[in-house]
């Protein structure tokens, strides 16, 4: 029997010395007892002197000591024995590590795992304390790993809090460092720790409030953070509340209602602010040669919604929809048909007069499917905040905003369409249509037709009242 | 309205910024702070840490707050949205700051998330953002992770520097298709996202190919860009959102796409669905991801292991299952043979019990026993493979596997 000392549950180095010696000699696994620190050992253990290392070396694969410098830190008191019991099978087969299917292989694997998990959930879940003495701030550790991994995760503390001074207390072991060094110190208690941080309350609020009731999932909590490191995470107190809270919370996002009422009370703000940022609009290149923008106008509970085609030149300037010599036709048939304009909200299809430069004039231009899709999430926004029960579509253009695809008048006139959301649609001619009929005759029929048509709409919007 | 203080902030700031599902802080370049100049903090080792999880099994990793959340936008499924009736606060840049050094230096955290609402302009927006990540790594040397949201609308040069600062980059293309977005986020505009997107793959072209011919070149973005899908909102099915994402990374080199199931939130918009779609949904997707991303199946295949009616999923099994279970004809496949393509399509086989596999059988030829040493669990793949010592007899011809029956549930009371 050999008796193999190390000078600690972590001694790498130590087990590496000896285990080369031991293999060069030939002892076999089962020959040797493997001791970390103090004690009395194998009782029966008849001490025979260790064999002195030779100058003769062999070479293992260097997978071989990373994963002994890990398994080696494992709590089972195995460890030392097992990877001697693999390295003695690497000397003649060196390829073996790869057998991952072999039961030896795969048990130092799970050793090495089970370290590596640790000295990650080390990393993760050591929280500092701050602290001040006459140098200034010091953080100092609470920490109670499952293996001996503190002094081999010293260097990742360093690496990142290099300018910091700092302090982990373990029962096993206290590292130190000063900003310059690291120095080790003897095992210490929960006591040894400050118990107490401002921070730490403004770090509970925020793990509460980053947390979303409606996906409660406490066990992905649990795997990734079991329940023995609770007791050093500041966070996890809170951690029963927020989950008894969880499905009442979600309960109540449900049960609030989408509450259009609400929505009502904020309408009229909601829609000079819309306003407001639509003066500043420039989602299509419209906006550089017209004067302002032309937004709807009308009160902004209006059962019934004129949607026209663009603003003219008069309307470009004095900011206002159907101003010119359309509108003018266009009120003067409301009239006729019994509507009174001020109860009925108006806007354009596109809030931009298009145009071009002849000469002194503006001669308006049909605006094209671009800068309709772009000016059409106004529109979506005004139609949202009004909730019109009838919309008109005056003209092709407006037809096309308001049903996202090209219309065919003659086709749709006439009829109501049923819109998403309940509401009612028409669509029929712009009055600029009614201007520009050529023969005197068939102007006035034409414009008989609107006004019947204009009629008809007043009546059903009467009767929905 | 009264001030608030910091922590009074913090918590509206964060409770806005939780519906972002990212909180990875791995992937990025190494560095410390005990290497080069003296006086800065932090690091990053390329493996993310989660250093703590919420009750939602969501990992906590970054700091995740907005910069502020007003907004001039109106998204329906957005807590922020301009006519929702939350409490609305906003961060200094210097209120961002201290918050995140004080946690990073308590290890709470690996770093900063932010992203933000839109005030004033794009523009005016992302530069605040900037801001705070400049002064971070350069007035306090942060070597720290960093993600910052931009914002597609902003001025370019704006994301360039911003690439400069952060880790990773991200622009949520929010929904799957483009109908979704016009109409639950209608001042969003696909071509922009995706033209933000591109710009941002460029950059991180250039600056690669940069640092590889200078050593001093800065680094652009280390760890790319990212985005995130809501499912669940719109009627988008699990196909379209295959669909999507794989375009997405391949056009743009995206590391991660995101999906967060939809859900509901205070004071939602009458637009929304109440229900929220099942977490599992959710799951299901990211292992479609991950299939595609590790295990070599391309947006068609797992397309055919959709559902053809719903175009969804299935939630009972998994989509590697359920992919096996159409295409009966690649199985079983001889674990002592199989090349390691045919292996990762066996259900139950991960990438690294792969690796283990194709390393073992070249010292041993494999038994049920040393394939079930090898994996987590072998009752799964017993029907899938073949061994030294095994063959099914039972799969092929059957419609269902055998499995177990489902667990009794408790049907809920108040559904």
């Amino acid at each position: 029997m050999y008796r193999a000392r190390l000078n600690g549950p972590d001694d790498f180095d130590g087990w590496r010395d000896a285990a080369r010696a031991l293999t060069l000699a030939g002892i076999a696994p089962a020959d040797i007892v493997w001791q970390d620190g103090e004690g009395a050992g194998d009782l029966f253990a008849a001490d025979e002197p260790l064999p002195v290392a030779s100058e003769a070396a062999f070479s293992v694969p260097r997978a071989f000591v990373e994963l002994a410098e890990t398994a080696i830190l494992h709590r089972d008191p195995e460890r030392f024995a097992l990877l001697y019991a693999l390295l003695s099978r690497l000397r003649d087969r060196p390829a073996s590590l790869e057998d991952r299917a072999d039961p030896l292989v795969r048990r130092v694997e799970s050793l090495a795992k089970a370290v590596r998990r640790d000295m990650h959930k080390m990393r993760a879940f050591v929280r500092f304390r701050e602290l001040a003495d006459a140098q200034g701030p010091r953080f100092v550790a609470w920490f109670e790993p499952d293996h001996h991994i503190v002094r081999a995760n010293a260097g990742f503390f360093v690496r990142r809090f290099a300018s910091m001074r700092w302090s982990i207390l373990t029962p096993e072991l206290s590292i130190h460092w000063d900003g310059d060094a690291l120095t080790e110190g003897p095992g210490a208690t929960r006591r040894d720790a400050p118990g107490d941080d401002p921070v730490e309350d403004i770090w509970k609020g925020y793990y509460a409030a980053i947390f979303n009731p409606a996906r409660l999932k406490v066990g992905a909590m649990l795997s990734e953070m079991p329940r023995k490191y609770w007791r050093n995470l500041p966070e996890a107190a809170l951690i029963p509340e927020l989950v008894a809270g969880a499905q009442t919370r979600e309960a109540a996002m449900i049960a609030t209602p989408p509450k259009p009422a609400a929505r009502r009370g904020n309408a009229a703000t909601a829609w000079s602010a819309l306003r407001e940022e639509a003066m500043g609009c420039t989602r299509c290149p419209l906006y550089r040669d017209t004067t302002q923008t032309v937004f709807g106008e009308g009160p902004v509970d209006a059962p019934l919604m004129f949607i026209g085609e663009q603003p003219g030149d008069q309307e470009d300037l004095a900011g206002r929809p159907f101003v010119g010599p359309a509108g003018q036709l266009f009120d003067r048939a409301l009239e006729e048909a019994g509507i009174d304009r001020r109860r009925a909200y108006i806007t354009n299809a596109v809030k931009h007069f298009k145009h071009e430069r002849r000469g002194k004039r503006r001669i308006h231009q049909t605006p094209e499917t671009p800068e309709i899709q772009a000016c059409r999430w106004w529109l979506t926004q005004e139609l949202e905040l009004v909730r019109p029960r009838i919309i008109v579509a005056l003209g092709a253009t407006a037809g096309r905003a308001l049903l996202g695809k090209a219309v065919t008048i003659s086709r749709v006139r006439g009829a109501p369409l049923a819109l998403e959301g309940g509401a009612q649609g028409w669509i029929t001619v712009h009055p600029s249509y009614l201007l520009r009929v050529p023969e005197e005759t068939r102007k006035a029929e034409e414009r008989k037709r609107f006004v019947e048509e204009l009629r008809e709409i007043g009546e059903r919007v009467k009767a929905l009242v | 309205m009264a001030t608030l203080s910091t922590r009074q902030k913090l918590e509206i700031l964060a409770d806005a910024a939780k519906y972002d599902a990212s909180c990875a802080s791995s992937g990025t370049a190494k560095r410390d702070s005990a290497s080069g100049r003296k006086g800065g903090i932090g690091s990053t080792e390329g493996m993310g840490i989660c250093h703590a999880y919420a009750p939602d099994g969501r990992c906590i990793s970054l700091l995740k707050i907005l910069l502020t959340n007003s907004c001039i936008f109106d998204c329906h499924y957005c807590i922020n949205r301009r006519s929702s009736d939350v409490r609305r606060a906003r961060f200094t840049v210097r209120e961002v700051v201290d918050l995140t050094l004080s946690f990073y230096r308590r290890n709470y955290i690996e770093g900063l998330f932010l992203s933000s609402g839109i005030i004033r302009s794009s523009d005016y927006t992302m530069e605040q953002m900037v801001a705070v990540t400049r002064s971070l790594r350069e007035e306090h040397d942060f070597r720290g992770y960093i993600h910052l949201k931009t914002i597609p609308d902003a001025d370019p040069e704006l994301a360039h520097q911003a690439g400069l600062y952060a880790d990773r980059l991200s622009i949520n293309v929010e929904l799957p298709t483009e109908q979704g977005l016009r109409s639950l986020a209608p001042e969003k505009d696909k071509d922009r996202i995706e033209s933000a997107m591109a710009g941002m793959r460029d950059a991180m072209e250039d600056g690669s190919d940069a640092s590889r011919r200078y050593t001093h070149a800065p680094r652009f973005a280390p760890a790319g860009q990212s985005t995130q899908m809501i499912v669940g909102a719109d009627q988008a099915d699990d196909r379209a959102i295959i669909r999507r994402a794989s375009s997405l990374y391949s056009r743009h080199r995206l590391r991660r796409v995101y999906y967060s199931a939809f859900s509901p939130i205070p004071s939602p918009s009458s637009v929304l669905p109440l229900k929220r779609p099942p977490l599992m949904r959710e799951h299901r997707l990211y292992q479609s991801d991950w299939m595609m991303r590790f295990y070599g199946y391309s947006a068609q295949e797992l397309e055919s292991a959709t559902d053809p009616v719903t175009g969804c999923l299935p939630l009972d099994i998994d989509p590697k299952l359920a992919w096996a279970l159409r295409h009966r004809d690649s199985f079983p496949v001889d674990v002592n043979r199989a090349p390691r393509e045919a292996l990762l399509r066996v259900p139950g086989l991960g990438v690294k019990a792969v690796d283990r596999i194709v390393a073992s059988r070249r010292h041993r030829r494999l038994r049920l026993d040393d394939v079930a040493r090898l994996t987590q669990s072998i009752a799964k793949l017993r029907p899938f493979l073949v061994a030294a010592d095994w063959r099914p007899v039972h799969l092929a011809d059957r419609l269902t596997l055998p499995m177990a029956p489902p667990p009794a549930s408790q049907y809920e009371l108040f559904p």
